[in-house]
């Protein structure tokens, strides 16, 4: 079997009132979505799409109110299989100080581990090799507080690596770090989905960082209302600019020089392409 | 200005003191408290004295730092030397109005504030040489067999542990929020208690939701990395006693053992 994450008719809501006003409208409905093993797919949507709470449901933090998810071949709303369906699909959240519970940052890296009942010496090997491939193997006896955001969330990632996951989620990890910190958290991402064949679930406000992606979900409302490769759904700029949410520059770029009567294929992603592009139609 | 508070006092460093097992010197310190209480002579304080130096030396911190442990109990110490000296019946000395000023209560002052001076001095020792995480996984370990009558050993362990990892946090918070409060005009300054008492509500407020706001956050955090309590739950690091361990356990046994001989002869 292929598919790492799988969700079909998924509905959920969040608890209504006492007063039993059924007026509030579903956080997710009906979405039927497959993420093959090995890929990485960005979720975008502004604000209160059920992108957030989609992912939620990847690892069981959340369970169906509708439909079902299944996360390798395991029902999520089995309980039995709670943990082996948290350890296979791991989770990266958008606040890193809300995410470390140790004053040392081995031993938060080794919290997962612990949890799981793994054995010393095998724990002591899986920290050091997660904060290896995070780059933070020299600060491992550091406080976190006193380490800056995006060494902070590399931390956070090694944690979830330390559990050897299948698939990570990452909720919103760059938002709140700096640009070199986003840099770095991206590059991780890039190393884990082409290096270790790990399953990437990107939930995103940055269309840059979506454009790096195999596959791109698009949510409003709920639904999911595109799905496609990052050059076919960029391409549909006014659809976007109508959901609120952004192009990355370079489509902009194409588009509005299109839209000005200039004849150019809005695809052009990277700014490699994007340039190309350029010069082959003006040089 | 927050941040230069230093939390569990821990001061970092690799000597004998440091490297003991901190179960060792948790049952360290609480032979150390059972024998102040029975030493009560010249010649078993003198044998105190010198299990602290001892401490103290070994643990290459400064005895000014140590003492600095002392002084915001000051207070504390001088109203019992005081009632010591006045409340003690015995042999006058001096005596005036209601006063009298006894051999005795001389005596008593001394010991008792110098019994409190020891206390809190080798006390701070364990805090001063074990990390806060450390301190925990002893406290743990050693209660441990109290998880038989249903004591929720980890749980409690956990919410110190959670507690000391969030402190450096809200502290930086609560300094956000001050500053924020103050580029709006707050003042936390000036003004008698009760309007600094009222200043300080404009803080709280913010933290406690943001503080309850983490924590659900780090609940979820924490159990998408699998926690599940302590069931089935392995350390990275796991404690060891050593050789050292066995010989500071025989010489406080040896010290123990001493002080109630001492005390037993009246000396």
């Amino acid at each position: 079997m292929d598919i790492a994450i799988k969700t079909e008719n998924l509905t959920y809501f969040y608890n209504v009132d006492e007063t039993g006003d059924q007026d509030i409208p579903d956080v997710l409905d009906n979405v039927s979505l497959e993420i093959k093993k090995g890929t990485f797919v960005a979720i975008l949507g502004h604000n209160g799409s059920g992108k957030s709470t989609l992912a939620k449901h990847m690892n069981a933090l959340l369970l169906p109110k509708g439909g079902t998810v299944t996360a390798f071949g395991m029902d999520t709303k089995d309980e039995s299989l709670l943990l082996e369906i948290r350890r296979r699909v791991g989770m990266v959240f958008q606040n890193p100080d809300n995410q470390i519970v140790s004053n040392v940052v081995e031993e938060d890296v080794a919290f997962a581990p612990e949890n799981l009942g793994v054995a010393s010496p095998e724990i002591r090997r899986r920290v050091d090799d997660a904060l290896k491939t995070v780059g933070m193997y020299e600060f491992r006896n550091h406080a976190p507080h006193l380490l800056s955001g995006g060494q902070k969330q590399r931390v956070a990632i090694a944690g979830v690596l330390a559990m050897d996951p299948e698939c990570i989620v990452f909720d919103e990890p760059t938002a709140m770090l700096d640009p070199s910190g986003r840099r770095d958290v991206m590059e991780i991402i890039h190393k884990l989905r082409y290096e270790r064949g790990t399953t990437v679930v990107l939930i995103t406000h940055h269309m840059e960082e979506a454009a790096l992606a195999d596959r791109v979900i698009v949510m409003s409302d709920g639904h999911v209302v595109m799905d496609g490769k990052p050059k076919e759904v960029f391409v549909r700029v006014e659809e976007l600019d109508e959901l609120g949410l952004t192009v990355p520059e370079t489509t902009r770029l194409l588009f509005e020089l299109k839209n000005a009567g200039v004849d150019l294929p809005l695809d052009a992603l990277s700014i490699d392409e994007c340039a190309k592009v350029l010069a082959d139609k003006f040089g | 200005m927050l941040k230069d508070i230093t939390l569990g006092q821990y001061f970092p460093g690799d000597t004998v003191v440091h490297r003991l097992d901190p179960r060792t010197k948790i049952v360290l310190v609480l032979v150390y408290i059972v024998a102040m209480f029975i030493a009560e002579s010249f010649a078993s304080y003198a044998l105190m004295l010198v299990v602290l130096a001892l401490a103290i030396s070994l643990s290459r911190i400064r005895l000014a730092t140590v003492l600095k442990g002392v002084k915001p109990l000051i207070f504390v110490i001088a109203i019992t030397a005081f009632l010591n000296i006045f409340y003690t019946s015995g042999r006058v000395l001096v005596e005036f109005w209601i006063f009298k000023i006894t051999e005795e209560g001389i005596f008593n002052a001394i010991f008792m504030s110098l019994r409190i001076i020891m206390l809190i001095m080798g006390t701070f020792m364990l805090t001063y040489t074990t990390s806060p995480i450390m301190l925990t996984v002893g406290i743990e370990q050693l209660l441990g067999p109290l998880k038989v009558i249903k004591v929720p050993v980890h749980e409690l362990a956990m919410m110190m542990s959670m507690a000391l990892r969030l402190i450096p946090t809200l502290i930086e918070e609560t300094d956000k929020i001050m500053s924020a409060q103050k580029a709006r005009g707050a003042d936390f300054d000036t003004g008698n208690l009760i309007q600094k008492a009222k200043a300080l509500l404009p803080i709280l407020v913010p933290l406690f939701i943001s503080a309850f706001r983490r924590a659900d956050e780090l609940a979820v955090a924490m159990e998408s990395r699998c926690y599940h309590g302590g069931e089935g739950r392995t350390r990275l690091n796991v404690l060891t006693m050593s050789g050292r361990d066995y010989i500071s356990f025989a010489s406080a046994a040896a010290v123990l053992a001493g002080v109630i001989t001492l005390a037993h002869f009246g000396l």
